[in-house]
């Protein structure tokens, strides 16, 4: 109970901040928490809003789709493979502190203007992550798990799918939730240069025209989707770490 | 929680600190990685001399760093660098500063912190370069949104790791303090902090990384100056020279101050570790 | 134990080298002869390679050279069937409850779920387990988690049953009565235990022989018989036999005791 009390006050805290903001700049910044409610709901309500979120959710499925089959493949090889994973990671681990915004003119140039491009964005952030955490989820894995399958007489098939698979499952789990975030960041940055249709475009079209509520709103609602989805992962991360 | 999954240290052979390895397979992965990466920058220079790659795309890596460093040299970029420096700069302390603060009174205070539990977590799984158009409405086209942004970024970073430090301070080292009669003061400098270091250094880095990125991020969305805005300029106007030139500049400063930092950390973690 | 007999397992000439820029001698040479049904405690310095002599018996590593051989048959890079082995470190599946755990082996095997849920329950009982049966082993103390990977290695019904240091992380009370959980399962069963163990008075109450080992290279200096009966537990501490049997083993260990950690015999 206390702990849905303390849930509303930070909400609360939130609501009045965004209202403090609202106050001291003005109509020309941000639209007042009631407002954007209100545009939010018309946007929810009517087609066109919906054909723009198709398009990102495309874009990031797709990106999501790669980073993570790719990301787990990667991991998994660089992982099992000792000194190429040794000779890898501290490469891959700075790719994160690179600002890879730098490095969209190249992705443009590479795939154009459209969907591959934006797909392109949300990979190259959201890959590293994975390769990252399943990397270690396979270096980490107790040298005397694999000692038990062997004493309990497991093929090396057996072993992979009983012992070794689970063993990696939860890194990789929350490997794939820090994916997750950083692609659909990716991916929203992408249609900020790189697009005519999806979210990110509308918030820096609405930007342009001066729509403030349009911009308001729609950064709310993507913001609401984040933290949902990522609250629905932390709770599947947790279950899968039984209690660890 | 995750601050963004950076990890903490690299792979590190544990033992004492160690000069740098010259026998053995720390060597030899050093120097497979000094190869590849190597052999990586040879490909693409040979790729982009013999036109595979077409020259409106990519210039080759030795135009790319002979570029820079004639901008460099000249002093055409030199305002640039000194732009995207003190925002940086600015946002860094700020972060680490507030950070810092703000993990030490939330680890106080065991109600608050299972309040914000939530937030921080869910923190880094919003993507926040959507608040920088929000952020120019408020504080207009300056550095303010940027130092802002890099703030927003990089200070949850390094509460998390002063909170993660704080914690980890075993209790029996309080106990020693208590045995010595030390005042809170005395305490905090001579225990709490030492004992946290380690973790409050890779917030440090954290922070300083997560400025970096947002300032440059922001530069680049908002045109406003800097050396991100450099490099959207340049891309705009089809000088592929400077572009790559300046992303060149970027890369190298990003790599070599996280690559000294990430070692400082690495060396302080090996130091204390307990094997 | 019968006199006579054929050896359960035996170990010939067995020595262990780890290769590598700078070869370790770990083990041997060894020759041991371990009788049905009896229970054998190792003891002996750390690093001496007892674990190694375990790993080898086990199937897990080849040996260097000599040979190897359970029930009569050569044991030779696999672990062979009726050998049932516990590590030191936690083994159990953080993945799985307690029940699947214990259940993992038999359901690899492809038993039938009925004899399965009849085993799994017989030895989840048997340690003390079944208020934990649904619980995770990141939920339980070291002491639980080991005894979940001999109920894991029980439910399979080993002849040989191999420990490394399984109760090194518990408490002495917890220990002896561990100990005497031991003794138990092996009159039940009736299987060949093999314990490695660093605790001199552990291995001189379980015991029917202690083998002492020497510091690295280890070898047998010393092979002590306790005779004690088949029905014991831990309240033979108070017999005078036990002294005796402890001195005699820390005599020989001291010496190697004192050169593995580095002082001069």
């Amino acid at each position: 109970m206390k702990r849905q009390l303390d849930n509303l006050a930070i909400l609360a805290v939130i609501l009045a901040v965004w209202q403090g903001l609202y106050l001291y700049a003005g109509d020309v910044a941000i639209s007042s928490p009631r407002t954007t409610f209100a545009y939010a709901w018309g946007l929810l309500s009517h087609a066109p809003f919906w054909s723009h979120a198709a398009a990102t959710l495309l874009a990031f499925v797709y990106a999501l789709a790669i980073s993570a089959v790719g990301g787990i493949g990667l991991g998994l090889l660089l992982g099992l493979r000792r000194f190429a994973g040794d000779v890898a990671e501290p490469v891959i681990a700075s790719l994160y502190t690179i600002p890879k915004v730098t490095l969209y003119p190249v992705m443009l140039l590479l795939f154009g203007l459209g969907l591959s491009a934006k797909v392109a964005f949300g990979v190259i952030h959201g890959m590293i992550p994975v390769i990252l955490f399943t990397l270690a989820a396979v270096k980490n894995i107790p040298p005397v798990l694999l000692r038990t399958a062997r004493a309990l007489r497991l093929r090396p098939l057996e072993t992979a799918a009983t012992v070794l698979a689970p063993a990696v499952m939860p890194e990789i789990v929350t490997g794939l939730r820090v994916g997750f975030a950083l692609t659909l960041l990716g991916v929203l940055i992408g249609e900020m240069f790189a697009s005519q249709r999806g979210l990110g475009f509308l918030i820096i079209n609405g930007i342009n025209s001066h729509d403030v509520p349009m911009t308001t709103s729609v950064t709310l609602l993507v913001v609401v989707f984040a933290v949902c989805a990522n609250g629905l992962m932390l709770a599947l991360d947790r279950r899968v770490h039984h209690g660890g | 929680m995750s601050a963004g999954g950076m990890s903490a240290g690299g792979t590190s052979a544990g033992g004492m600190s160690a000069p740098p390895p010259r026998f053995g397979r720390a060597a030899r992965v050093m120097w497979t990685r000094v190869a590849v990466m190597a052999g990586l920058v040879l490909l693409l220079e040979v790729l982009c001399r013999t036109q595979i790659i077409k020259p409106l795309t990519m210039v080759p890596p030795s135009v790319m760093a002979g570029e820079m460093l004639r901008l460099v040299a000249a002093g055409e970029i030199t305002g640039d660098i000194a732009q995207t420096a003190t925002e940086v700069g600015a946002a860094f302390s700020v972060s680490a500063l507030a950070g810092f603060v703000l993990g030490a009174l939330v680890h106080a205070m065991p109600r608050v912190r299972r309040a914000i539990d939530p937030l921080l977590a869910s923190w880094y799984a919003v993507p926040f370069f959507v608040f920088y158009p929000l952020l120019v409405a408020l504080f207009g086209l300056n550095a303010l949104p940027l130092i802002a942004i890099g703030v927003v970024f990089a200070t949850p970073a390094m509460m998390l790791s002063t909170i993660a430090g704080l914690d980890r301070v075993p209790r029996v080292l309080r106990k020693v303090a208590r045995v010595h009669r030390m005042s809170p003061v005395r305490e905090v400098a001579l225990i709490t902090l030492p004992s946290a270091a380690p973790h409050l250094f890779t917030g440090l880095k954290l922070s300083f990384a997560y400025a970096f990125i947002g300032v440059i991020a922001g530069e680049f969305i908002l045109s406003s100056g800097g050396l991100g805005y450099g490099i959207a300029y340049a891309y705009e106007s089809f000088e592929n020279k400077r572009m790559y030139a300046l992303m060149l500049l970027v890369l190298l400063v990003a790599t070599g101050v996280n690559g000294v930092l990430q070692i400082c950390e690495t060396r302080l973690a090996r130091r204390r570790a307990r094997a | 134990m019968s006199l006579g007999a054929a050896p359960h397992a035996t170990l010939r000439a067995v020595t262990r080298t780890y290769p590598g820029a700078r070869p370790v001698h770990a083990l041997g040479p060894i020759d041991l002869d371990i009788a049905r049904g009896e229970f054998f405690s190792v003891v002996g310095p750390s690093g001496c390679g007892k674990s190694t002599l375990l790993d080898v018996l086990a199937g897990l590593s080849a040996p260097t050279s000599g040979a190897v051989a359970f029930e009569g048959k050569p044991v030779a890079g696999q672990v062979p069937e009726g050998v049932g082995v516990v590590f030191q470190e936690d083994a159990s599946f953080p993945w799985l409850s307690v029940h699947d755990n214990v259940a993992f082996g038999l359901r690899r095997a492809g038993m039938d779920p009925a004899e399965t849920a009849r085993r799994v329950d017989y030895a989840v009982g048997f340690m003390g387990l079944r208020d934990f049966a649904h619980a995770y082993p990141a939920q339980l103390s070291g002491g639980m988690r080991q005894r979940v990977c001999i109920a894991r290695t029980l439910v399979l019904q080993p002849r040989l049953i191999l420990l490394d240091e399984p109760f090194g992380a518990l408490d002495q009370q917890t220990r002896l009565l561990m100990g005497d959980e031991l003794l138990r399962l092996w009159r039940e069963t009736g299987a060949t235990v093999l314990l490695i163990t660093h605790a001199l008075d552990e291995a001189a109450l379980l015991s029917d022989r202690v083998g002492v080992m020497s510091a690295r290279p280890g070898m047998f200096i010393d092979l002590v018989t306790t005779g004690w009966a088949r029905e014991r537990d831990s309240r033979i501490v108070a017999e005078a036999g036990f002294g005796a049997v402890t001195a005699r083993l820390w005599k020989s260990l001291r010496a190697e005791s004192m050169k593995a950690i580095g002082h001069g015999a």
